[in-house]
């Protein structure tokens, strides 16, 4: 039998039987939808949280004061009950350090801001004009905080778009004074409007010069130290560097703690990563029961056309023929459904980047091609055996079945 | 040289702990252009030589050579082969493939033995016009009266030509009128050269075959070609 006519066959005996024919295909194709909506859900959630912590800079170091508790009983915290703060000369010390780029010390507390009895509690951050760089942060009007040495402390003042917009409301806020505490500023800059993000919200934020901020706060610690190392590559060497000099500054105690953003971004990877695996999995499963139900609907078939496979052969069909037949209407089930349940499945996920545009739900390559893939796989495997069935059926019993 | 020659052929079949002999020691000889009648009661082993004559099934014992060459150690692929060139089967039922317009099921045998679309066209064209079916050749069976079906199936089993035609009681499913009609068919084909066995309770069909082969319980009671 030429292909085209076995084609042809395979294809009129699908549309012969449309109620089988069509639940094979939905179940074949709602295996396919599930992988890759679900994948696409859990990569989405990866590439979002990767996102997240991408915006909050890049090639980040943080030093924390205090240290975290991985490091074991350490006999020097036995002595010094309480950890050496962190402070600006440390911050400046590490200026020094040959694989960083930028330092800002960042110091955080909550006062109030008012201009022209206007008043609102914000969060304040002090610190310096390397801090925007660092986080990446865009100015929608105005300038960042003057490049000045950091124990001088200009009065002056960046803030977010919200505060500006509460304060000032359509009319010009740079250069305007405001009260910050009991300092008057002056308004050097305006954030981009950004929206939420993880972490603080830069729209409700004033940032001020650090030794202003310590003023205000009376206090000489720090809340943070962001450090941007030279490259991706330099990270762990910088992490090292920062660490052995605030050790030298601390008489020889390890009372910080210096994470890198991308030891908690590779962490949230991994994590996203085996999540998006395990999602994966269990859509395989219905990919899987999809294509034993293609195997029960040949199987079905078989049975259902017994008396047809034995004129078939009594007109001259070989067994191979009839079993090319049978592999060829599996494969046209699987295929169909697989190509139905892709898109489907991008359907899905577009109507999911619709509803949250900020969610970049878009199926991974790898998951529509396995998606595809085991569809096709199975469905074939599963043909295997309905079609031997059919192939080695004796003739006359098989006859007399009609 | 014979058509169909059987030597010693036997059939059995299992049934629970008892053996049924479909056929015991069968030993006949049929030639090219015979129009042949089998007839006997129910379960006198009839159909199983009809299945055995169209390589359907195997005998336990005995040899068949059909065109001088035995069939009986073929590989079923082999026997595919001859049933597909040389071997036309009508049936009582008449066993179309019920989704195939009528032009479709008399190509099927052309279609499993690969042969191409034009040339399939051409020789179904012929046959519908041959077994008056011209207007027909798009209905599906359910869509044919009995007759038509049946025209449909002989013109099927004639398409490649074959040598020899089985038909299993080609008219059980007919009223008289139409069974007549396919008889006269059937006769037309035997009377260019194809051999024709039938298989049929039918006493007046089975009295205008020229040869009438009588069964029972597997073994051949009377042969009206050795009794004259």
């Amino acid at each position: 039998m030429r292909l085209p006519d076995i084609l042809r066959f395979a294809r009129d005996a699908a549309t012969g039987y449309p109620m089988r024919t069509s639940l094979s295909v939905l179940a074949m194709s709602i295996g396919v939808a599930a992988v890759v909506i679900l994948t696409a859900l859990g990569d989405g959630a990866r590439r979002y949280v990767v996102g997240q912590f991408s915006s909050l800079g890049t090639n980040l170091v943080i030093v924390l004061p205090g240290r975290s508790g991985t490091g074991g009983f350490n006999p020097a915290n036995a002595i010094t009950s309480t950890p050496r703060d962190l402070t600006i000369d440390d911050a400046a010390a590490l200026l020094r350090a040959p694989g960083v780029r930028r330092v800002a010390p960042l110091a955080v507390g909550t006062s109030e801001i008012s201009v022209a009895g206007r008043l609102r509690e914000v969060m304040v951050a002090g610190t310096t004009a390397s801090y925007f760089p660092i986080r990446n942060f865009e100015l929608g009007q105005g300038s960042a905080l003057p490049e000045e040495d950091w124990g001088r402390g200009s009065s002056v003042a960046v803030i977010g778009n919200k505060i500006r917009e509460e304060l000032f409301g359509s009319a010009p806020a740079i250069g305007q004074l405001v009260r910050v505490g009991d300092r008057r500023l002056r308004v050097v800059g305006v954030l981009k409007p950004v929206g939420q993000g993880l972490g603080m919200n830069t729209d409700e934020l004033v940032i001020v010069p650090v030794s202003l901020a310590q003023a205000l706060f009376n206090s000489n610690t720090l809340f943070r130290i962001l450090i941007e190392s030279k490259s991706r590559e330099a990270i762990p060497e910088s992490r090292d560097q920062v660490m052995e000099i605030l050790k030298q500054g601390h008489r020889g105690e390890e009372d910080v703690t210096v994470i890198t953003q991308d030891a908690v971004l590779a962490t949230f990877d991994k994590l996203l990563g085996a999540l998006t695996l395990a999602v994966a999995g269990i859509a395989a499963i219905s990919l899987a029961v999809a294509g034993i139900l293609v195997m029960n609907v040949m199987l079905v078939a078989v049975t259902q056309r017994t008396g047809e496979i034995g004129l078939l052969k009594a007109l001259g069909a070989t067994s191979n023929t009839i079993r090319l037949a049978f592999l060829a209407e599996a494969a046209m089930l699987s295929s169909l459904g697989a190509l139905l349940g892709y898109l489907l499945g991008e359907a899905g996920a577009f109507a999911l980047r619709q509803a949250f545009p900020v969610f970049p739900a878009y199926p991974p390559d790898w998951a529509v091609i396995a998606g595809l893939g085991t569809a096709l796989g199975t469905g074939l495997l599963f043909g295997v055996m309905p079609a031997r069935r059919a192939a080695q059926m004796d003739p006359v019993q098989a006859l007399m079945k009609h | 040289m014979a058509l169909i020659e059987l030597k010693g052929i036997a059939r059995t079949f299992q049934l629970g702990d008892t053996t049924v002999n479909a056929l015991a020691d069968l030993n006949l000889q049929i030639d090219a252009g015979e129009y042949v009648a089998v007839m006997g009661p129910s379960g006198s082993g009839k159909s199983t030589l009809l299945n055995l004559l169209g390589l359907l099934d195997r005998p336990n014992a005995g040899s068949y050579l059909l065109e001088g060459r035995d069939v009986t150690t073929l590989s079923p692929d082999e026997q595919a082969k001859v049933r597909s060139t040389r071997i036309g089967f009508v049936f009582q039922s008449f066993h179309l493939v019920p989704r195939l317009s009528a032009a479709e099921n008399i190509a099927l045998p052309m279609t499993l033995a690969g042969i191409p679309a034009a040339e399939r066209g051409r020789r179904v064209a012929q046959a519908l016009k041959d077994f008056g079916l011209e207007n027909r050749a798009d209905h599906r069976p359910d869509q044919l009266s009995g007759g038509q079906r049946q025209r449909v199936a002989i013109a099927r089993a004639t398409i490649m030509q074959p040598a020899l035609i089985l038909a299993d009681e080609p008219t059980g499913n007919l009223d008289r009128h139409t069974g007549e009609e396919v008889v006269r068919l059937l006769e037309a084909l035997n009377g260019r050269g194809v051999t024709l066995v039938v298989v049929t309770h039918d006493q007046t069909l089975g009295a205008r075959a020229h040869r009438q082969l009588m069964m029972e319980d597997g073994r051949l009671q009377h042969d009206s070609a050795l009794s004259g």
